[in-house]
């Protein structure tokens, strides 16, 4: 088995609702996977079992064969998983490239050096990274004067700093004009091709989930329904019915 | 069997005035979410009010009672006054500020205090009908206390009621909760706050005003109630007027048995309850999270490595300091050594607070322990000056990394409160532990070493101490490990995504802040000659905070500025007569009008002169 991730029965429950519920999945090296269903579906809640901030009820999450689950979040960032949030969260108080840098002096392990300067620490590395999200003109603004959709390309390089096997990316588009998520998907798309990173992310706009991933899983009321390439995904009547009157998405989605 | 009832009963009537001042503190917060430390000035006022009403009225059961009513509303007014003056404009501010503009206000308090009641004692009146005491079980019991016993209650009821009953309770309530949610049903906030400190300051002023028969009133009642009023409402849970009388009662009770035990404990018991209850229950009995943080800030900007300019005028700096003892007076070099230490204290709150984002209402602690620590490594341990300073910065980095093990697991209010629940433990210890620390009368005759003691010498040992300490804090916070603590205060989500501890990294952070603390503490120790326990004082750790804010909390440069300012400001103001006037105009005046502080101001004077120039 070649799998970068086994997921094996993941279940979580909140009170007597089954957030996530019996999911099993496994994901290659390379591979661009989208999970994708409605509200409520149990997406970020299965995210965060992977990433170690909530601890399931059962099952198992391994990474190269190495049990994740029971880990915090810290640890298996170490073992390799990079993640982006839903709604972004990066240091406001300095500049772009002082936040990739960051997670790169994290990587080297020298966040208890009381006497480098920090800001001159592996500059090469973050602009050769902000470089690769297309960010490395606006390297010395502060952080928080950037754009949503420059701080969500941000987080990618943030993300990919201590190049990870794995990356989760939680609604990577969310509160991004249309244009734009197909913009960072794109980049997304060809990062992933490039460094041979295996991805798994959540995704409303179904033009972005056909256009890019190579495989989709949909969840419903914390079960996965169903599994398989665009074209299966599209036909399956039980998908279908989930989305229903979301039929026109599929057929805009058809041509993309 | 007896006396344990009479004991309980104190207890009791204790924890009654207790209730009484922390309840408006509570419902205060509940409602503005402003940490209030002029709550203890309108508890005073209170007191001196139904003083002056009792005297002059001397009307018997009915007058008594009328003023002691009379007195509290009329605090209520002057709760109001405050209010539309001041609090209304910072609700927003975050809760440094809102806290040292409360503290402004207790120093304009007690000097208007001072003004009107003058400086003596005054002995208030028993009250009539209520004078003597019953026996219970063969225990004289005072009637007056019974009275409380049943006052307290009886107003934790009142206040049920309209809490539960009336239109704008059920508001406060609401707000108290959720306050954004009161502000989308379309509530006029203005009015709810302003009545909501109407009713807390008239609370405090009732709690005050029912002392009289029981305590001397002096100036002194705003700074020692304040502490214990804080206890009770942060255990309770703040905003939470039943878990403010429940808390009360734990700790008036509990207290009152404890002292027949262990006869100094009553100083620091409240603290350590505190303290244990917060890591039980990290928001009190019946708080709730989401509460623990005041308005929130716009984001510092990224810090810059100096510039050749700007190391010139920096380098410059230092050397006319260096150069300072050839052409100064001695007292003047005395003076400086004084802005020396300051400013190192300073600084290494700054690097706690602005750096580390975590507000320390103790700081001070540090800034004493490093004091005693040297003081009493020459007195008890026999050893000479060099090894002394050495060796205490590790004693306060020791009583840093032991509480701040405890405060790293709180954020926002909760941690500035325990952080003050530490210093208080520490103070009350060496206030009490006479045989080891002198107690009160401090430990005297802590000199520099014989060829160190003249002023000249002593200025450049403290130079070198002092300007090295701030040059190592301001490396580590352009440090790998400074960024990486800036970072979990912007986010911790973030952090813990890169890898971080952030708990841990926290706590570190604390301990570096209250070693360099504590370095700051030693060379004030030689240079004074002597420790007292003010040097773990409330009062110590509001000075640190005000400097840190009168030079800027956004800038590195800031703590520097403005611990500069305060120890000159305060050198000319303490010779006037009402200094504490003064002293709180000028915080209002910063919190108010230029929240940058120092270095925000010669930051906006530089960009408007560059673009002149441009
Ligand atoms: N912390 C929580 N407490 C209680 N219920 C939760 C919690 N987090 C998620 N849920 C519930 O679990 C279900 C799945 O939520 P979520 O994983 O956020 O869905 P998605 O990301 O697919 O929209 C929803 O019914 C949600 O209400
Ligand atoms: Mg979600």
């Amino acid at each position: 088995m070649s799998a970068v991730l086994a997921v094996d029965a993941l279940a979580k429950s909140f009170g007597g609702v089954h957030a996530v519920d019996d999911v099993s999945f496994s994901l290659d090296k390379g591979e661009f996977l989208a999970l994708i269903g409605p509200n409520g579906a149990g997406k970020t809640t299965c995210f965060n079992m992977l990433n170690g901030y909530l601890k399931p009820d059962g099952g198992s999450v391994k990474l190269n064969g190495r049990e994740l689950i029971g880990l915090p979040p810290r640890r298996i960032w170490r073992l390799g998983v990079g993640r982006t949030f839903q709604i972004t969260a990066t240091f406001l108080s300095m500049t772009v490239r002082e936040n990739v840098q960051m997670a790169l002096i994290s990587h080297h392990r020298r966040i208890y050096d009381l006497f480098s300067r920090a800001t001159r620490l592996y500059v090469d590395e973050a602009m050769a990274l902000l470089d690769l999200v297309s960010m490395s003109e606006q390297a010395e603004r502060p952080c928080s004067e950037l754009a949503y959709g420059d701080l969500k390309r941000l987080e990618l390089a943030i993300a990919l700093a201590h190049e990870p096997d794995l990356l989760l990316m939680d609604e990577p588009t969310a509160g991004m004009a249309p244009s734009e998520r197909i913009a960072l998907m794109a980049l997304t798309a060809g990062i992933v091709e490039k460094r041979g990173v295996s991805v798994v992310f959540t995704e409303h706009d179904m033009d972005v989930v056909f256009a890019h991933a190579h495989r989709i899983l949909v969840l419903n009321r914390g079960q996965l329904i169903a599994e398989g390439t665009g074209d299966q995904i599209r036909k399956n009547p039980l998908v279908q019915e989930v989305y229903l009157g979301g039929g026109s998405v599929f057929e805009g989605a058809g041509h993309a | 069997m007896g006396f344990y009832l009479a004991q309980l009963l104190t207890g009791l009537a204790n924890a009654s005035s207790l209730f009484l001042i922390a309840s408006g503190l509570s419902i205060i917060f509940g409602v503005t979410r402003i940490v209030n430390f002029a709550h203890g000035s309108f508890y005073m006022v209170g007191a001196y009010l139904a003083y002056s009403l009792v005297t002059w009225l001397d009307g018997g059961i009915l007058g008594f009672w009328f003023s002691i009513v009379l007195a509290a509303l009329l605090v209520g007014v002057i709760g109001l006054v405050v209010e539309l003056i001041i609090l209304r404009r910072i609700y927003h501010a975050p809760e440094l500020f809102q806290l040292v503009a409360t503290f402004g206000v207790v120093l304009i308090v007690q000097d208007a205090t001072l003004a009107i009641w003058g400086a003596e004692d005054l002995l208030g009146p028993r009250a009539p009908g209520l004078d003597s005491a019953v026996r219970i079980l063969g225990e004289p019991i005072p009637e007056y206390d019974l009275a409380l016993i049943a006052i307290g209650p009886a107003v934790l009821l009142a206040i049920w009621l309209v809490f539960h009953r009336t239109r704008w309770g059920v508001l406060v309530r609401a707000a108290t909760q959720d306050r954004e949610m009161v502000g989308a049903l379309g509530v006029n906030q203005a009015w709810l706050f302003s009545a909501t400190f109407i009713l807390g300051s008239f609370l405090a002023g009732l709690g005050g005003a029912l002392q009289i028969p029981r305590e001397a009133v002096s100036l002194q009642m705003d700074l020692s109630i304040i502490g214990e009023a804080f206890v009770v409402t942060v255990i309770g849970g703040m905003g939470s007027v039943s878990g403010a009388f429940i808390a009360a009662v734990l700790i008036s009770v509990l207290n009152a048995f404890a002292i027949l035990i262990f006869p100094q404990i009553s100083i620091v018991l409240p603290f350590v309850v505190m303290a244990v209850v917060l890591i039980v229950r990290p928001y009190g009995i019946f708080g709730r999270p989401g509460s623990e943080h005041g308005g929130t800030e716009d984001p510092d900007q990224p810090l810059r490595l100096l510039s050749g300019k700007g190391a010139m005028m920096l380098a410059a700096a230092v050397m006319a300091l260096a150069l300072s003892p050839v052409f100064v007076a001695d007292f003047t070099m005395i003076l400086l050594v004084d802005v020396m230490v300051a400013t190192l204290f300073a600084v290494s709150l700054h690097f706690m607070m602005g750096v580390g984002g975590m507000v320390s209402f103790g700081h001070a602690a540090y800034f004493g322990v490093g004091a005693y620590a040297a003081a009493m490594a020459v007195k008890l341990l026999g050893l000479g000056m060099i090894p002394a300073m050495l060796l205490a910065p590790f004693g306060a980095a020791l009583a840093a990394l032991f509480f701040g093990w405890f405060c790293v697991r709180l954020s926002g209010v909760y941690l500035a409160m325990l952080t003050l629940a530490a210093a208080q433990i520490l103070w009350g210890v060496t206030f009490q532990w006479q045989d080891v620390t002198g107690g009160d009368d401090g430990i005297l005759g802590v000199w520099p070493a014989a060829w160190a003691s003249s002023d000249r010498v002593y200025f450049y040992i403290a130079f070198a101490l002092c300007i090295g300490g701030i040059w190592a804090l301001r490396r580590a916070a352009h440090s790998p490990f400074g960024y990486v603590l800036r970072g979990v205060r912007d986010s911790r989500i973030r952090a813990e995504a890169i890898g971080v501890d952030t708990r841990f990294h926290q706590w570190m952070g604390f301990t570096v802040a209250g070693a360099f603390a504590g370095l700051a503490g030693v060379v004030f120790a030689f240079s004074k000659g002597s420790v007292f326990p003010d040097a773990l004082g409330i009062a110590q750790s509001i000075d640190g905070l005000i400097m840190v804010l009168l030079g800027g909390i956004h800038a590195l440069a800031g703590p520097i500025l403005g611990a500069a300012a305060f120890v000159l400001i305060e050198d000319w103001v303490t010779r006037l007569d009402y200094w504490r006037v003064i002293f709180g105009g000028i915080i209002l005046v910063i919190v108010l009008l230029a929240p940058d502080g120092i270095a925000g101001g010669v930051n906006r004077l530089m960009r408007l002169l560059r673009r002149d120039a441009a």
